[in-house]
């Protein structure tokens, strides 16, 4: 095993371990700081496919992120409200199933990705950034001014939706519940990368021209790898809804597109557990710091910056030793 | 536990003579830092004023802050609920984030007393018996401008509100009182800074008036472009855009401005001139509305724990709807659903010496509840 | 308010005539506004290849400088100094001591850092100056509308920034074209390796450029300010303006960042008055206020996914 294994296992094994112990200890609040890092940590892991992998630098995946929360928030709204969905042309119920609820914001998050995608990728660079975050803005500023769901206001959902067999409403059952979705797709994420698709979508981020000559066209593979992505953030979107049992167009917000990446350069771009690293050390910070003194963000912003100039290649690639992957 | 946002009522507890009750622990969510930072400071400084004033050592605060984010809003109260057992919560400055951490909170036991936020669902369908409101239903204000429009003969007024459901409540409010014609009413961008579209459109529309509710920086921008245009029709708004904190950022543009208030520092009553006093001496500035509104949440809390034991939720609960303790508002009780019966007043803009400030004119709306009330059932 | 003397619809269509001439140059104003932000984070852009988040702060900089040295002094001129100098400084400290770092690195960890400095830059205001917003006001001398031609009544301070604007990008197209930091700038942007070989002290002229682009956004920050609200955060919503500005014109092109305000500007202004205009045609005025708004405020965004999606370096990018 190379050193970077290792930091993974420690990783996964701590993100479980603490939540464990704070259950032993009845700590309630550490187990929501371990579920919100997991949760976190999805929608990174989605995001680090994109940007890691594909070398898509999309500062418009909040998009992804609150139409997850949505796709909860307003399924799980007209169940509480026993009002359908929809009654033409044929009657759909709102819903209190995480499982169903996962799948429908999975097929959105997907949908509304191969759109974006479909568009965004006719640029690149610089460029991509800012034409994803035009698509997160326009569904942010819908979702302030659109009153049928709340508006700026959001949703409340008073109860937390259910999951066959479990009591969702337990700390450490909902943990569970994100945690084994998180390792899942960090072993599809690792397949993934491993895969034929993985590795022509890695060549085509170094040499777009050799995989044209050999027949593949990056396009499609980025837009594929886009749409994975997408996909993945969506499904971390309707977790963070049901954890905070709500949702609102701050899920939507640019500073939320920025969170993500934020967790993925801190971790490590296109690491493995980069999100998982920067995501835990992102929360331990913000919990860590903001007792100390009102004006916290200054030592955090300082603390990011030394990150980024002494720690190159974010935790995982100081810890691992090997210089960051140079792109 | 973290030492610095432990604010003990007084360090002496453990000297104390054993209190009859079990002691309180109040959970504090409000805006400390980032933009906005001033309200959630002004709340917190004037509920702990009244803290410090009643010298009651069985009341402990616990104070978090919500960075104005949904979303930590509700892990905080899930942190409040869960580990430090609260067992009341307050602060919230924002209508989103009270949607966010209300309805769980009461769900859950835990009494709610808001000292600044009054959405329209937490006083109708959504209302529930162990949430007060200390300040206004949202709509109140701006119905109490409407009124005073109505009054003073406006007959073909502008109203504009940006495009969020507070802004569209504040529209819905102005209306039910105002019932002369609109000369224009339009909905502007969340964080929009540039007003001149707006105002332009307001000079051509004929408008005899103007109602606006453009809270924070919005207001100040508004205003500032207003005075600058050479539209000389008079402005009604509410409190938010012109109050102690963000008044001198305003400047002479908000001279003359008449806005709608349940408070002001000069409201003649004992309890009033004492809190602007000390608030005064204590912190170094003018109290706000929102200390107003702070200090009146806390002496609520303190004027039940002298009645009842907050273990037995239905006196305290009793205790808390008598409101019996001296408001710095003058005249205050609660209605059916919890939210107050109120005068509200008609301020003017003025200066004195070098700072701005505001002066009672007239009373808008006398004993006004909220519309919302016949829909609660609770 | 019936004019004398002509019958009402002729009256009403002049009237529009008069607004919608009015609404232009709001946008236009609007337009050059951003057109002062972007222009630094444009030119910092094509030379040094750095995404700067940090630019809206250095904005927010000189709006809170300028407020100070009006509150002291009374001076607005004064004021306008200190909104140059103190960006300046702080972008020229800011450079040496972090973005210098960064050119190296790829736009991922600029943007980390750059996002770092923000908070600082936030918290840090937030610390010296407090929470609430602070004062600061046109001086007498330009305050109040002036009479334009055709009977439009037009405040003087917004002629004012039109006026400024345009002579700063003038400035700027002659410090390009004709100086010998021009020079070294356009130099700069095609081959860094070249102009170090030629002697140019390279890290200095780095320096110097940063310190510019950041004076223009302190300018912008104080001209700004003074009719709108000085406080923590007001760099942001400008930032993601001006990201959008430079991006449709095209990254690193003073040309670009200019056509690119000005559209910017126009549509924004123009989107807030006529889209719910439009939706009145065929909906009741209530619903259609509401999403005209709506669409309104998504109206830019729209503009630049499209100008991406036809052509997807802008509209003055040269290079695929």
């Amino acid at each position: 095993m190379t050193r970077e294994t290792w930091i993974n296992a420690a990783l996964a094994l701590g993100l479980l371990a603490v939540p464990l112990w704070a259950w032993v200890a009845d700590e309630p609040f550490t187990i929501t700081l371990a579920t919100k890092v997991a949760i976190l940590a999805l929608a990174g892991v989605g995001l680090n496919i994109a940007l890691g992998l594909g070398g898509l630098v999309s500062l418009g995946h909040a998009a992804f992120f609150g139409l997850g929360g949505y796709a909860m928030g307003i399924l799980a709204a007209h169940a509480q409200n026993y009002t359908p969905l929809m009654e033409w042309p044929l009657v759909v119920e709102g819903t209190k199933s995480m499982p169903v609820i996962w799948l429908v914001a999975v097929i959105v998050s997907a949908l509304t990705a191969l759109l974006i995608g479909a568009l965004s990728l006719r640029t690149s660079g610089v460029y991509f950034i800012m034409i994803t975050l035009a698509f997160g803005q326009m569904l942010y500023y819908f979702a302030i001014s659109w009153p049928a769901y709340g508006g700026e206001d959001g949703l409340s959902i008073y109860v937390r939706n259910g999951f066959p067999g479990l009591n969702t409403l337990d700390p450490i059952q909902f943990f569970a519940i994100c945690y084994v979705l998180l390792i899942l797709a960090l072993a599809f994420s690792a397949r993934l990368a491993r895969s034929p698709f993985g590795l022509a979508l890695n060549a085509a981020r170094q040499s777009p021209q050799r995989v044209e000559t050999v027949g593949i066209s990056p396009y499609r593979l980025r837009l594929l790898a886009f749409v994975i992505s997408g996909a993945i953030t969506g499904l971390a979107g309707a977790l963070f809804a049901d954890l905070n049992r709500f949702v609102s167009p701050s899920m939507f917000s640019w500073q939320t597109s920025g969170e993500i990446m934020v967790f993925i350069i801190l971790g490590g771009t296109a690491r493995l557990f980069g999100p998982v690293a920067g995501a835990a050390l992102f929360i331990f910070l913000e919990q860590a710091l903001g007792g100390l003194s009102e004006y916290w963000h200054v030592h955090l912003g300082l603390l990011l910056l030394a990150v980024v100039l002494f720690a190159r290649g974010g935790i995982i690639g100081t810890l691992a030793g090997q210089g960051a992957r140079n792109d | 536990m973290k030492l610095k946002s432990l604010f003990a009522a007084a360090s002496l507890a453990a000297l104390a003579t054993t209190a009859a009750a079990d002691p309180v622990k109040v959970g504090m969510i409000t805006t400390l830092s980032g933009g906005g930072a001033g309200l959630g400071i002004d709340v917190r400084d004037g509920f702990m004023l009244a803290v410090k004033q009643s010298g009651n050592t069985d009341i402990e605060v616990v104070i978090e802050d919500d960075q104005r984010k949904p979303d930590i809003a509700v892990q905080l109260a899930d942190r409040m609920i869960q580990s430090d057992k609260v067992d009341i919560l307050t602060g919230i400055i924002w209508s989103n984030l009270a949607m966010a951490v209300v309805p769980s909170a009461t769900a859950q036991g835990k009494f709610y007393l808001s000292p600044n936020a009054g959405p329209s669902q937490l006083a109708g369908k959504g209302c529930h018996k162990n949430y007060f409101n200390v300040a206004w239903q949202n709509d109140n204000l701006h119905e109490a401008a409407g009124a005073y429009a109505k009054e003073a003969g406006y007959t073909n007024t502008f109203i504009l509100a940006p495009n969020y459901p507070a802004g569209q409540d504040a529209l819905t409010g102005f209306k039910r009182t105002y019932g002369g014609e609109l000369a224009g009413e339009i909905y502007t961008k969340l964080g929009q800074t540039d007003y001149a579209g707006e105002i332009a459109q307001i000079r051509a529309s004929g408008a005899d008036s103007v109602f606006f509710f453009l809270p924070g920086g919005m207001g100040i921008s508004f205003l500032k472009q207003y005075a600058d245009s050479g539209v000389e029709l008079p402005v009604v708004g509410p409190a938010f855009s012109f109050d102690q904190g963000i008044l001198q950022a305003v400047g002479a543009a908000a001279l003359g401005v008449i806005n709608t208030s349940q408070w002001n520092k000069d409201i003649d009553n004992a309890a009033n001139k004492a809190f602007v006093e000390t608030f005064q001496a204590e912190y170094g500035r003018l109290p706000s509305l929102y200390a107003s509104q702070g200090f009146d949440t806390a002496n609520l809390i303190l004027s039940a724990m002298a009645k009842a034991d907050v273990a037995d939720q239905d006196t305290f609960r009793a205790a808390l709807e008598a409101a019996e303790f001296a408001s710095v508002r003058g005249d205050f009780k609660f209605g059916p659903n919890h939210h107050p019966i109120q005068d509200i007043f008609v301020r003017e803009v003025i200066q004195e010496g070098d700072v701005f400030a505001n002066k009672i004119i007239g009373t808008a709306l006398t004993d006004h509840g909220d519309a919302y009330a016949a829909e609660c059932k609770m | 308010m019936a004019l004398p003397g002509k019958p009402l619809g002729e009256q009403n269509k002049l009237m529009t005539t008069i607004l919608l001439i009015e609404q232009v140059l709001n946008g236009l104003q609007f337009g050059v506004m951003l057109f002062l932000t972007a222009a630094g984070l444009t030119l910092v852009f094509g030379v040094m290849g750095l995404i700067n988040l940090a630019h809206g702060s250095l904005f927010m900089v000189g709006a809170f400088a300028a407020a100070a040295v009006a509150g002291a002094t009374g001076s607005f001129i004064l004021a306008l100094a200190a909104s140059l100098a103190a960006a300046a400084a702080a972008g020229a400290l800011v450079e040496m001591l972090v973005i210098r770092r960064l050119y190296s690195r790829d736009h991922l960890d600029q943007v980390l850092a750059t996002f770092a400095l923000i908070l600082i830059f936030s918290e840090g205001t937030r610390w010296l100056f407090g929470s609430f917003p602070l004062y600061l006001n046109i001086p007498t001398w330009l305050s109040g509308p002036v009479t334009l031609p055709g009977g439009i009544q037009y405040p003087l301070y917004r002629l004012t920034i039109i006026a400024i604007g345009l002579v700063i990008a003038g400035g700027l197209f002659l410090l390009i074209s004709r100086t010998r930091l021009g020079i070294r700038i356009r130099a700069g942007e095609s081959d860094r390796e070249m102009i170090a070989a030629l002697g140019v002290d390279i890290s200095k002229l780095y320096t110097i450029v940063f310190a510019l682009g950041a004076a223009l956004a302190g300018l912008a920050g104080a001209l700004v300010g003074a009719i709108q609200s000085v406080q923590v955060g007001m760099g942001e919503p400008v930032l993601i303006l001006a990201f959008v500005v430079i991006v449709i014109g095209g990254i690193g092109l003073v040309k670009g960042a200019l056509i690119g305000s000005i559209l910017v500007g126009l549509t924004d202004t123009l989107g807030r008055i006529l889209l719910p205009e439009v939706f009145k045609l065929f909906l009741d005025p209530s619903t259609a206020t509401s999403i005209g708004a709506s669409l309104a405020t998504m109206s830019i965004y729209i503009l630049m996914a499209a100008v991406l999606v036809v052509k997807p370096t802008g509209l003055f990018g040269a290079k695929a």
